[in-house]
């Protein structure tokens, strides 16, 4: 069985993450969830509601998330938000800065964020050109009156509330709601491939985040005070027990049997991963088969929620 | 203050395109002068209420209702951001958002209003009253799509909104903005090819028009599921606008229908249709499925999962004794004597007797009615309200109810429907409920086969249609 090296291990290598800078490369991939509870729960100042806190366990799995990367030099943050969500292909946000207030249409009264955002926008249109000449329909977003979606904004701070790195913004093409899973899966993985190859002809260093939970049905009520934790679970044990064997499948490196059940996932756990994120990110990743970290799970409004890291640099300096 | 009512309805599209780039095509051209024609029959009207169902704001949490004064804010598309910005500031009616959403409660629907800066009021919304109220001249209330509402949530929210029509007077326009097929080309086209992404899609399309310019809503949304699953990607929100545009017309098969305009929008089928209250002499109103007054769906999934069925909480607890004032006398706790066989399946007595008794191998029940247990509530409606004023309701949906009710007191016995051997039934009016009752038995407890007997009656204790007295042999 691989194993990886704990953050020490690596930090004992002087410099762990050296690269070839003729090429980029994918030092990690995420899966970055974005429920705007966790971020409510947190109470930052671009946020206009507060809370008396909540959804600790997930926050706490987004703190060792954040600090197990911390030092792992990255250029840019690549992100697939399934809350832009577009029929007409795939779209890319095209201008190098974005600023205004994302108010959550589902729960306005948990997330009205105030935004700032820059956009790696060479990085951006060069995986659109390059997904273009594969076939795939695909659009840059250059209406400077453009709302970014909140599940953006909200995987965006909780990975990096400084948001002081570049975004890759690629939205969710709802290709499972026209043709399929497999179908989706096809495209998401064509795309997938263009993401790693683009990225590493750009000579860039780049952490990309699939913003997606895992089973994805919701209550249908909310509780007095949104964050009594002592209202959460999961909707069903059906869920839970999907949840487990995919997470079973992540911290084992079975990523292609995540590929293999995702239509079957998608219908039974009704998985937020239809909007093709977590197949693009395995795709990019190129299929890994060692394991991830688990950083956190749990659930939000019954919903189940995993932050998964995989660590690519850690991959990397164990396979040479 | 004369009593408030739906002066028109309204099916409108949902793209940006007929607001932003109307001369690019000549399809979308014309659905931007239906639009104006809409506006202008609109603005001739009475109206002084604009009712929006928009399936571009799909919520979880029930149904959200946009209570914000004067929403302002620049809409871009997700989709089609390359035809530019919406500015929108609208004219909202906050008074009656916030009567709505009492009335919601009331109805057992859980709602709430949105109030807050910023928030994205949706393309279908901003399309529909930039285009049908350009001035501003009629407030609007704008309700969202809750993608798990099933038919029965969707029609009470409108029978709650019309509750609010009524007692406030309003003359309201009804407006619904969607597609009929939503299936657009998934890849960039030029605008002047745009067409219906199929032929099928057209076809189903037609028909759909075909209905309206009869009149025909309920059959319409009857044909909701069937029609989502034909022509319809399995989006957010299904095609369920159809099921609460009806609830605000009364379930009404003779309205006068009229089709402005039916393009393609980047493939998807749009139509601006008029829908005016004036009957056109046609039509038979048929109801297949339930006219349901109060919703009590499974939302209890906060509460832990044991105690869903007896654990209800006090607004809902609240609320099913009023249903059950309104619905009769005092409920009773069965009795008990040796040989009675009671049920929490089956509705409580309204009188001190069980609900039914062994003798022997014989076991009689007393007489059965179509509540419903822990509800009270009638099936197809109650045929009476408080003031004694006659409604409309459903004899079928009525006799199914007590032939159900019947099984589970059986069950409970130990016997079951196949074991009946006599029936007595009573009707409150046999001339108009004769034969949908004798439809329903025919397809149930008169292919099993016990004797009969019918009889007109003046009342019975409860707003009932329909009741049975049963005798049925105890399984050995």
């Amino acid at each position: 069985m691989f194993k990886i090296k704990t953050f020490a291990e690596c930090d004992k290598d002087p410099n762990p993450l050296r690269h070839d800078m003729a090429k980029g490369r994918i030092v990690a991939g995420c899966i970055a969830p974005h429920p705007p509870h966790l971020v409510y729960a947190e109470n930052p100042d671009q946020n206009e509601p507060t809370s008396e806190g909540g959804w600790e366990q997930l926050r706490w799995g987004y703190e060792r998330l954040r600090d197990s990367l911390s030092e792992i030099e990255h250029d840019v943050i690549v992100i697939l938000s399934p809350h832009w969500q577009t029929y007409v292909g795939t779209h890319f946000l095209g201008l190098e800065n974005f600023q205004s207030l994302s108010v959550d249409p589902v729960f306005p009264n948990l997330f009205r964020y105030h935004y700032d955002l820059n956009v790696d926008v060479e990085l951006s249109k060069q995986i659109h050109d390059k997904a273009e000449k594969s076939g795939l329909t695909v659009k840059m977003m250059e209406n400077p009156d453009f709302r970014v979606d909140y599940g953006t904004i909200t995987t965006g701070h909780l990975f990096n509330p400084k948001w002081d790195k570049p975004l890759v913004v690629i939205s969710s093409n709802r290709s499972t709601d026209y043709y399929s899973p497999e179908v989706m899966q096809e495209m998401m993985i064509e795309l997938g491939k263009i993401t790693r190859e683009t990225i590493e002809e750009s000579g860039k260093r780049a952490i990309i985040l699939a913003s997606n939970s895992l089973s994805h049905r919701h209550f249908t009520t909310e509780s007095e005070i949104p964050e009594d934790m002592s209202k959460e679970h999961i909707t069903s044990h059906a869920m839970h027990l999907w949840d487990m064997r995919i997470i079973d499948y992540i911290r084992t490196g079975q990523t292609q049997r995540i590929l293999d059940e995702m239509p079957e996932f998608i219908e039974q756990a009704i998985a937020e991963s239809d909007g093709g994120g977590l197949s693009w990110l395995i795709s990019a990743l190129d299929t890994p088969d060692y394991p991830a970290i688990l950083h956190g799970y749990g659930t939000i409004i019954g919903t189940g929620n995993a932050v998964v890291e995989w660590p690519c640099y850690k991959h990397e300096e164990e396979s040479q | 203050m004369s009593e408030g009512e739906i002066i028109g309805s309204y099916i409108v599209p949902v793209h940006p395109h007929t607001y932003l780039v109307p001369e690019q095509n000549p399809g979308w051209t014309n659905l931007r002068n239906a639009f104006d024609e809409a506006a202008l029959r609109i603005k001739n009207s009475e109206a002084d209420l604009l009712i929006i169902y928009s399936t571009t704001w799909p919520s979880i949490i029930g149904h959200q209702i946009q209570a914000d004064p004067n929403p302002e804010w620049v809409m871009v598309d997700h989709d089609f951001h390359e035809l530019g910005s919406i500015p929108y500031s609208f004219n909202i009616d906050a008074e009656f958002a916030h009567a709505w959403n009492d009335a919601n409660h009331e109805r057992g629907l859980k709602s709430r209003t949105i109030n807050y800066h910023g928030f994205p009021i949706d393309v279908g919304s901003v399309v529909a009253l930039k285009l049908l109220n350009p001035d501003n001249a009629i407030p609007a209330v704008i309700v969202s799509s809750n993608v798990y509402a099933n038919r029965s949530e969707t029609s009470v929210l409108a029978k709650a909104c019309l509750d609010v029509v009524h007692s406030t007077g309003r003359k309201a326009i009804a407006i619904t903005a969607m597609s009929l097929s939503n299936r657009m080309f998934t890849g960039n086209i030029e605008p002047k090819d745009d067409k219906i992404h199929s032929l099928k899609d057209d076809e189903w399309n037609c028909k759909i028009l075909e209905l309206m310019e009869m009149g025909r809503l309920e059959d319409v949304g009857q044909l909701s599921r069937t029609i989502q699953k034909q022509i319809r990607v399995q989006k957010v929100v299904a095609f369920k606008p159809m099921w609460w545009l009806s609830a605000m017309n009364d379930n009404r098969n003779d309205l006068t229908g009229d089709v402005l305009a039916y393009e393609a929008i980047h493939g998807a089928g749009a139509a601006v249709i008029h829908l005016d209250p004036a009957s056109c002499g046609t039509g038979d109103k048929e109801y297949d499925e339930d006219d349901v007054e109060y919703f009590h769906g499974d939302r209890s999934v906060l509460e832990s999962s044991d105690s869903e069925l007896s654990s209800i909480d006090d607004e809902v607890e609240a609320e099913e004794e009023i249903i059950a004032e309104e619905n009769g006398p005092e409920l009773w706790e069965p009795t008990t004597a040796d040989g009675s066989v009671n049920t929490d399946a089956a509705p409580k007595p309204v009188g001190a007797y069980p609900h039914a008794r062994r003798v022997g191998d014989l076991l009689y029940l007393s007489g059965v009615g179509p509540r419903q247990a822990g509800t009270n509530s009638i099936p197809g409606g109650p045929i009476h309200d408080e003031n004694d004023e006659p409604l409309d309701y459903d004899i079928k949906a009525q006799t199914h109810a007590v032939i159900d009710n019947i099984s589970r007191i059986l069950e409970e016995a130990g016997s079951s429907l196949d074991q009946v051997i006599d029936v007595t039934t009573f009707l409150v009016d046999m001339k108009r409920d004769f034969q949908g009752y004798n439809e329903v038995w025919a397809e149930t407890l008169g292919k099993i086969g016990p004797t009969r007997t019918t009889l007109a009656i003046r009342a019975l204790p409860t707003p009932i249609a329909v009741e049975m007295k049963v005798i049925a042999q105890l399984s050995e």
